[in-house]
């Protein structure tokens, strides 16, 4: 063991736990690849609406996408939002002095073009790139817009699940005895709760939405994690430098806080990418069975079970398939790099 | 092959990883029935030098000839040299636990180096195996050869490991550190039956060890390496009476030597602990406990500025009534005062004051730092929790100073030690963080526990001197645990013996190491019969 690192090079862990990471060229390059693509998802607002970003109407300026004016403002008839594939009012903008400034993509994920001459679900066209789904709303929002819900959604599940995870394994593995030993009993009894059913039940009562998900879901996901956590935190606070804390006299929280948390990550950290992957799947498997959230909210499972049942309009299941497949595994090349950065023994 | 040929003969062994040369340019021969040593610290290719001659060291580049019994071995195929390994060349490890596999009884592990190599069959294995098993001084060899490694002790574990060695009669037995794991007792006991059987059997014997005290009683010639070089070649008696090489100097010059001031006749009373007893619960079953006391009526008193050393083997209770006297272990019974203040069963506030001025450091440097801490944050903690009085900047001064101190600063070739990561950092650096991180407190009593026992011993040496130079400085009391008579008798005032958790005998160090009076003293002192 050298006491001395090379020339004044000298990095903390961090840093040479980022040159590991980067070392592996897939993940990184799929970091970037997923960063980019949870970016524009971010912002698909501005990239895939069916209300203009600016339009101009006889020297009147006004932002739709922010604030839809009335139809009236644009000489129709109706004090409704204004629909911008009305006929009528693209009439109106092709007149000199009026324009507007449409997004890449003019649909948004739920919005209908009610004035569509093919029967839903419509093939590829100009107008829709990737065809319409079953209801006629445009693929290419709702793959945009389901993307980002099963990300954000995949996020908040697996940042609950985790927390939730670490805190009950470092609560059993750091005091043990009555408290491990009550947790554990605990734990065995809330994991014989069939999760399948309490869904079912769930969805059947309430109007199945995100929130009530996600609260579903994270009172189940956390116990597989926290059977590691315990083990570690076990191993952990047995060691001699947990040993001279206690002996300088520093509080059980500070010691778990700052010594024995971050030598037991190592799990948490490897199994971080898979949980984010298991938690999209359990999305997409809720709405494909049904049981999740309903069609007003953009979802890749949705999109499967469409796939499923209008089998000949293939411009459904292929793009959707190929989305949850890109994604699941950028988080397994993710993951795979995590693991060598975290792998000390990897110089 | 003529007689007077060596039975095994490398000259300029060379083994690279990679780039950095772990084994340079190594010659030395070992001749029928000679007992060899190969001694060193760790690091210096030792081990693996004994390892390359039976070719078992993976992935690294091997040059340079090893001849055995006239035969080149390595322009041996795989397949010849298993036919050598085991039953010509035979090897002991240093943890008999992790050499024996724990799902076979050491009956089938010694059978199979049987029936491999010479093909010995049914009844006649086990009784060849019992043989063995009783030759090598287990008692009542056919009842234990049934048993698995876990069910024998360590010391019957070593003696099981040799019987394998031995079963085909090696004409070579490399021993790896033979005794390193084991008690004092133990290991004179291993070391006289190796010597026993090597002298009936007439074989040779290579020992790795870093334990110079084993090489001088129990070999006829020793090399000594550094750094992958065999600096020093020659009769151990001559080696060690007119030492050649500066290192060898150094190397026998760095047994731990006394360091001990006397003491003030008036010296206060700083710790006092009475009938004190650890008990440990095992749980039988859900509602049935039963219990272990690891130590009973344990009574001591500590004077300011005194070091009392406690010996004994591992099991013995030193360690338990060390963690008892720091109040990290609970009493089953009796009392611990700290100038008169009673800490057993003491309030939290009470305690946390006590905390500063009661500090231990721990045998390994490697587990008692935490790795995702730096040094800075390390020595720091404590000053920040006991003297919140100092502002960040007057905290980063007194921890540079305490550093530099121990001898890690800019003066000593570590530039920003501060931010530096344990790693970093040498067994022997390592272990002066730690003396830090406890000294900076400016504690009354220090427990060392084993504080040296994972060093090397001319690092030992250094850390001794440095924990002398702590305790004139400040003052301090240290309780100073070790299995090691040497160290223990060059450090200690007065000396504890703890046997099975009991206190056996207690006096002044040198008197007690020249006329022990217990019988297990005795046996101890024997053991390690130190010059």
């Amino acid at each position: 063991m050298t006491a001395v690192n090379e020339a004044g090079q000298r990095l903390s862990p961090n840093q040479r736990a980022w040159a590991r990471f980067k070392r592996n060229r897939l993940g990184y390059s799929s970091l970037w690849v997923f960063a980019v693509a949870l970016l524009v998802s971010l912002g698909a607002e501005l990239l895939s609406n069916d209300r203009p970003l600016l339009a101009s109407y006889r020297g009147h300026w006004s932002l739709p996408i922010l604030d839809n004016p009335p139809e009236t403002s644009y000489g129709g008839d109706f004090a409704t939002p204004t629909d911008w594939r009305d006929p009528l009012i693209v009439e109106r903008f092709a007149e000199t002095g009026n324009w507007m400034l449409r997004t890449i993509n003019s649909n948004s994920a739920t919005s209908l073009d009610y004035f569509q001459k093919e029967p839903n679900p419509a093939p590829p066209s100009a107008k829709n790139w990737l065809g319409t789904d079953s209801v006629g709303r445009d693929m290419v929002a709702r793959l945009l817009y389901g993307f980002r819900v099963s990300i954000l959604f995949a996020f908040a599940l697996t940042f609950v699940g985790t927390a939730l995870g670490v805190a009950a394994g470092a609560l059993q593995g750091y005091f043990g005895g009555v408290v491990d030993l009550a947790g554990q009993r605990l734990i065995e009894v809330w994991n014989s709760i069939p999760e399948l059913y309490l869904l079912i039940i769930f969805a059947s009562i309430f109007e199945p939405s995100l929130l009530l998900l996600l609260v579903l879901l994270s009172l189940f996901g956390w116990i597989g994690l926290s059977d590691y956590v315990r083990a570690e935190f076990l191993r952990n606070r047995g060691l001699e430098f947990v040993k001279a804390a206690r002996a300088m006299g520093l509080t059980n929280r500070q010691i778990i806080w700052r010594h024995v948390l971050p030598n037991s990550l190592t799990p948490v950290i490897t199994f971080l990418p898979f949980r984010m992957s298991s938690s999209i799947l359990a999305l997409v498997s809720l709405d494909f069975l049904g049981l999740g959230v309903p069609s007003s909210v953009p979802s890749l499972g949705e999109l499967v079970r469409q796939g499923k049942s209008n089998l000949d309009a293939w411009w459904i299941i292929f793009p959707t398939f190929a989305v949850l497949v890109a994604a699941l595994l950028l988080l397994t090349f993710i993951g795979d790099a995590l693991r060598d950065a975290f792998d000390t023994r990897k110089s | 092959m003529s007689s007077r040929d060596p039975l095994l003969s490398i000259e300029r062994l060379t083994v690279r990883f990679g780039l950095s040369r772990v084994v340079d340019d190594v010659s030395f021969q070992i001749s029928a029935g000679e007992k060899f040593a190969l001694v060193g610290e760790s690091g210096s290719g030792k081990s693996i030098s004994a390892l390359s001659i039976l070719r078992l060291v993976d992935g690294a580049k091997t040059e340079g000839v090893i001849r055995f019994a006239g035969e080149d071995l390595m322009a041996k195929s795989e397949r010849q040299m298993r036919a050598i390994r085991g039953a010509e060349i035979a090897m002991i490890f240093q943890e008999p636990m992790t050499a024996l596999n724990p799902l076979y009884t050491i009956g089938n592990q010694i059978g199979e180096i049987l029936e491999l190599h010479e093909g010995v069959r049914g009844q006649a294995v086990r009784e060849r195996a019992m043989d063995l098993l009783a030759t090598t001084g287990i008692a009542d060899a056919g009842r234990r050869i049934d048993d698995y490694p876990h069910q024998l002790s360590g010391g019957q574990r070593q003696r099981a490991l040799i019987a394998m060695a031995l079963a085909c009669r090696p004409r070579l037995l490399i021993a790896d550190e033979p005794t390193t794991a084991l008690d004092v007792t133990l290991q004179a006991q291993i070391l006289a039956l190796l010597d026993q059987l090597q002298a009936d059997m007439g074989m040779a014997l290579l020992f790795i060890t870093h334990d110079l005290n084993l090489v001088r009683r129990y070999t006829h010639r020793v090399g000594v390496m550094e750094r992958g070089r065999l600096v020093e070649l020659g009769v151990t008696g001559e080696v060690f009476s007119r030492p050649q090489h500066a290192y060898t100097r150094r190397l026998l010059d760095s047994r731990p030597q006394r360091q001990v001031e006397p003491l003030a006749a008036d010296a206060p009373v700083l710790v006092e602990a009475q009938d004190v007893r650890v008990e440990f619960i095992t749980r039988r079953a859900w509602f049935s406990k039963s219990s272990l006391a690891a130590v009973r009526d344990a009574t001591l008193t500590l004077h300011r500025g005194e070091t009392l050393g406690i010996v004994g083997e591992s099991g013995s209770g030193k360690t338990t009534l060390g963690m008892a006297l720091l109040a990290l272990q609970p009493l089953a019974g009796g009392r611990i005062g700290i100038e008169g203040q009673r800490i057993d069963g003491a309030n939290r506030a009470t305690l946390r004051a006590m905390r500063r001025r009661v500090q231990v450091v721990f045998q390994d440097p490697f587990a008692s730092l935490s790795p995702r801490m730096t040094v800075g944050q390390i020595v720091g903690e404590g000053v920040e929790l006991h003297l919140p009085e100092l502002s960040p900047a007057q905290r980063e001064a007194r921890v540079l100073e305490m550093l530099a101190e121990v001898g890690l600063s800019e003066a000593y070739g570590i530039a920003d030690v501060l931010q530096r990561y344990p790693h970093e950092f040498s067994g022997g650096q390592r272990q002066r963080i730690a003396i830090a991180r406890a000294v900076v407190l400016r504690p009354q009593v220090l427990v060392l526990d084993e504080p040296t026992s994972a060093l090397d011993v001319s690092v030992q040496q250094q850390v001794l001197v440095l924990l002398s130079q702590l305790q004139r400085t400040y003052g301090m009391s240290y309780l100073f645990i070790s299995h090691d008579l040497a160290v223990v008798r060059a450090m200690s005032h007065r000396v504890l013996v703890m046997k099975d958790g009991v206190i056996v005998e207690q006096g002044e160090a040198q008197a007690l190491f020249e006329a022990p009076a217990h019988p297990y003293t005795k046996s101890l002192v024997g053991a390690a019969n130190f010059a």
